[in-house]
């Protein structure tokens, strides 16, 4: 639910587009165009909106990096060096490894069932993979801890077996899962909807095999939005919080995500330090918008025509 | 390869499809099937490809069944409606597909996959395409792409679903001469899914007309536009001109009034009299079988029409009649038509 | 591969193409086991409660003030979002100025940027000695700590939804249909109001549906600046969490169905919208 889709962003080019605040002014006559505002008008509603983006996007992305490095660049180093810090980094690209690889397979997987074939209740199955975006991140950790908790509902068979799942990895790696599930099929499943099926049953008419047929001619077809998923995912999947909050336990050095840590050193008033992990997350947002920027182009290129 | 079809029925969510359709293509023959859309025609061509499979009834290839085989071990070659081309592959990769998927013993080395493309491309003219991506191609060298993509597997049989439909009309009646001479070149038994019919009369050696899920005639493109076999078949090729009439007692009526021409062995109760627009002759209203009021003349090139109101039982039809030049025609007046050559259908024709 | 009689049925459309057993069922598999089942046992936990339990819990003054807070100032924030996010789309999408293709990006970074980081950010922004906080202070405005500091970050993450929802339906807009409000003497004012408007408001809807849905359920960028005050600024997923911490199971799994219950009305509507949004989109083309 909360994905764009790629085409989305396609913005109009210049060429019929919109008029430039300067172009205006030289209008035959003094009429303006149908289609457009007087030029203070216009002037004022593209600052209001400016205006309102500096305030609530710009300033604050701007000062994480300010925050990060005001003790100087030692001070920073040092933040990062600090062995929780490592053990946060290291966890983090750990459950994100683990999360977005079975994201990718479980997204390829149902697309294909979904987008290459017509079945009854497609519609329904569609909806149910969107769920998790819907639901609170809280909600979504407190559900794996009903499950798997020391109260929960399959605490004794995991008690006998001395499987430990919450306040431990596969806790916060299903939770994980859960809020970045829809990430990948939701790239892939209208992409491969609109593609339709002609391409694989001409491979298989040419004597292809459903593996080669899918490995050759399906997945070539939509790699780049696989990959955009998969930029999505991961953002996500290592920026997550509030669901791996509540299964993580918050154990220094074993549990604790970047996320976490950066929560921990803020209320220790350890300003500077927690900034200095935030800012690793802020580049990370960075250069997804920036990768996914130049991928939207690419995926433009993978629409049918 | 020879096609058989024998009874093939299908069915979709209680829509027939295809009703026992029986249909025999001998070894080397080009067919058209063609129809409405909503016809069967595709249907039936996917059935014979594989990529469908009917609810009852055989298809056999040389008489051996084909349906216990998949459609990759049919060796048909199928042309895609829109081509479906592989669009991340160049045209040279698009041809060499299907060589490069076989395993074992079938696997060609890479030479002799390299040097089959490019014949290929030669034999269908675009082998100065070889590295460029579908994307870059226009419509006609995108059809040749496919039509060598199809012809790679060294099929015995060659499908083509609407394979001109999406071209314009120039560059559609250059491919389909094209087509024609290259089926002549190759051994293969070549089926051709079209809803024109000019199309398949003139690239044809026989014409399935479709209609309804059901076989209307097969025949030479001269047999089916000269002896329609049917109403439909009538209506759907070539120019009609269509009077309701009536059989009784072996005779023909227009509403009370006996009409003197043959009933043609209709059978009882409603029918309709179809005739080509001109082969009928204008004449003095007292005596022809049908005679109306004219209600517009026009001339377009070397064609002459007339549009002329006939009184029938259920009010009045308005009818299309040649009208030879010289021939001076007065708007509302009264003037009669002898069909020189007619065809009766009785209501179940 | 399938015979002659292997079409008859009728669950799926029969289909050259192989593999749909296998990719149907784990699909299905990996849907049940990571989302359908831990979500049942939520529904399943509440279910063993009595009657008279849930109405104690439902009824606590601080659950009933971290509900309303959470779901009133959702709507206030996408509200906003509904204002300002389509005042940016229509100058993004209308209008030129520089940098025009950065905007346009990092209309996306709430969406990129974790919650925790927005929220430690946004708090320090407005705190009485941030940047913002201390030219509102001798205004005796606070931010930081309190409801409007929850406010702020709830319109932080919302904005993305309304903008990325009606940009595309606004750039596919027909610039004919402005022309001949013109012609047929519409002002300007006119012409915006009772022709565009109209034909982007199901996409405007939908994102601010979106929006309020997104901000219902955050945690993340809005515990740091929320001051967490119980019934003034604690929201109804900070409570699940401070339940859960003390151990009162029956409390946090109370609160997070109705929750839950919540997200599922909104997404059903979202889904009504969209749909909305299409025939509306398709009408006159």
């Amino acid at each position: 639910m909360s994905t764009i889709h790629p085409t989305a962003l396609v913005q109009p080019l210049a060429s019929d587009g919109p008029p430039t605040l300067a172009k205006q002014a030289r209008t035959q006559n003094g009429h303006r165009p149908a289609r457009t505002e007087p030029a203070a008008v216009r002037i004022a509603l593209t600052l209001i909106a400016l205006a309102f983006l500096g305030l609530f996007i710009g300033l604050p992305l701007l000062l994480v990096f300010v925050e990060a490095f005001k003790r100087g660049f030692a001070a920073y180093v040092a933040a990062l060096s600090d062995p929780d810090a490592l053990a946060a980094i290291r966890l983090t690209l750990l459950v994100a490894a683990i999360s977005v690889t079975a994201n990718v397979i479980f997204g390829l997987v149902a697309s294909w069932a979904i987008a290459k074939f017509e079945f009854a209740g497609k519609s329904l199955l569609i909806t149910l993979i969107d769920l998790p975006f819907s639901v609170s991140p809280v909600v979504a950790g407190l559900i794996y801890v009903l499950l798997f908790g020391s109260q929960g509902l399959l605490a004794a068979p995991l008690q006998a077996w001395d499987i430990k799942i919450i306040f431990a990895l596969p806790g916060i790696v299903l939770a994980t899962i859960f809020v970045t599930f829809p990430f990948v099929a939701r790239e892939l499943i209208p992409l491969m909807q609109d593609q339709g099926t002609a391409e694989e049953e001409a491979a298989i008419s040419l004597g292809a095999s459903g593996f080669s047929t899918f490995f050759r001619v399906t997945l070539p077809n939509v790699k780049w939005a696989l990959l955009y998923g998969v930029l999505l995912c991961n953002a996500r999947a290592m920026g997550e919080f509030g669901a791996v909050s509540v299964v993580s336990g918050h154990v220094r050095g074993l549990t604790n995500t970047m996320p976490l840590h950066i929560e921990i050193l803020y209320n220790e008033y350890q300003f500077g330090a927690s900034f200095a992990v935030a800012s690793l997350l802020a580049l990370l947002a960075l250069v997804t918008l920036i990768a996914k920027t130049i991928l939207e182009s690419r995926l433009a290129e993978e629409e049918p025509r | 390869m020879s096609i058989d079809v024998v009874n093939i029925t299908k069915t979709y969510k209680g829509f027939t499809a295809l009703d026992a359709v029986n249909l025999h293509i001998p070894t080397g023959e080009l067919v058209a099937l063609l129809g409405p859309s909503g016809s069967g025609k595709t249907t039936l061509l996917r059935i014979i490809a594989g990529l469908e499979w009917p609810d009852s009834g055989e298809v056999r290839f040389d008489g051996a069944d084909a349906l216990n085989r998949s459609v990759g071990e049919r060796n048909v070659g199928f042309v895609f409606q829109h081509y479906a081309l592989f669009r991340h592959m160049s045209v040279f990769e698009n041809v060499a597909f299907g060589l490069r998927v076989r395993k074992g013993a079938d696997k060609l080395p890479e030479a002799a996959i390299r040097a089959k493309v490019s014949e290929l491309l030669a034999l269908v003219q675009i082998d100065w395409l070889a590295d460029r991506y579908p994307a870059q191609l226009s419509g006609g060298q995108r059809q040749r792409v496919a039509l060598a993509r199809a012809l790679a597997i060294s099929p015995r049989i060659l499908l083509l679903d609407e394979p001109f439909g999406a071209l314009d009309a120039k560059v559609r009646k250059e491919l389909r001469r094209w087509l024609r001479q290259l089926h002549e070149e190759l051994p293969v038994t070549s089926v051709l899914v079209t809803h024109d019919q000019e199309e398949a009369l003139e690239l044809a050696d026989r014409v399935v007309v479709m209609g309804k899920g059901r076989i209307e005639q097969i025949g030479t493109p001269g047999e089916v536009y000269e002896t329609p076999a049917t109403a439909f078949v009538h209506d759907f090729i070539g120019e009609s001109l269509s009077l309701p009439a009536d059989v009784r007692g072996g005779r023909l009526f227009l509403g009370e009034r006996a009409i003197a021409l043959d009933s043609q062995g209709a059978s009882e109760g409603p029918a309709r009299l179809l005739a080509r627009p001109h082969e009928v002759d204008l004449a003095d209203p007292a005596q022809a079988p049908f005679f109306g009021k004219v209600l517009a003349v026009r001339t377009f090139g070397p064609i002459r029409r007339a549009d002329i109101q006939i009184v029938v039982p259920s009010g009045h039809v308005v009818v299309e009649a040649a009208v030879p030049f010289g021939e001076g025609l007065e708007i509302g007046s009264q003037v009669g038509l002898v069909p020189r050559r007619y065809r009766v259908f009785g209501a179940q024709a | 591969m399938a015979t002659a009689t292997a079409s008859r049925f009728t669950f799926r459309k029969p289909s050259v193409i192989p593999g749909f057993g296998l990719t149907f069922g784990l699909t299905l598999t990996w849907l049940c086991l990571i989302v359908l089942l831990p979500l049942s046992a939520l529904f399943l936990k509440t279910s063993e409660l009595s009657f008279d339990r849930l109405m104690v819990i439902m009824s606590n003054a601080r659950t009933l003030h971290a509900l309303q807070i959470s779901f009133g100032l959702s709507l206030a924030a996408a509200a906003i979002n509904l204002v300002f996010g389509g005042l940016v789309v229509w100058v993004l999408v209308r209008y030129d100025f520089p940098f025009k293709r950065v905007v346009d990006a990092v209309i996306d970074i709430p969406f990129a940027l974790p919650t925790a980081v927005a929220g430690i950010a946004l708090t320090t922004l407005y705190a009485e000695n941030g940047w913002i906080g201390s030219l509102l202070a001798p205004l005796g405005v606070q931010v930081s700590f309190t409801p409007l500091g929850i406010l702020v970050a709830l319109v932080f993450i919302g904005l993305p939804f309304v903008v990325r929802t009606v940009q595309p339906v606004l750039a596919d807009l027909d610039a004919e249909l402005e022309d001949a409000a013109a012609s047929l003497g519409a002002t300007r004012g006119q012409t915006i109001w009772r022709v565009v408007l109209p034909t982007i408001w199901p996409a405007l809807l939908t994102g601010f549906a979106m929006a309020f849905a997104r901000a219902v359920g955050e945690y993340g960028s809005v515990i740091f600046i929320a001051g967490n005050l119980p019934g003034v600024s604690e929201i109804a997923p900070l409570l699940i969490v401070i339940r859960l911490e003390e151990f009162r199971y029956a409390d946090a799994t109370a609160i997070a169905s109705v929750m839950l219950l919540a997200s599922f009305v909104l997404l059903f509507i979202i889904n009504r919208l969209q749909h909305w949004a299409e025939s509306r989109g398709g009408r006159g083309r």
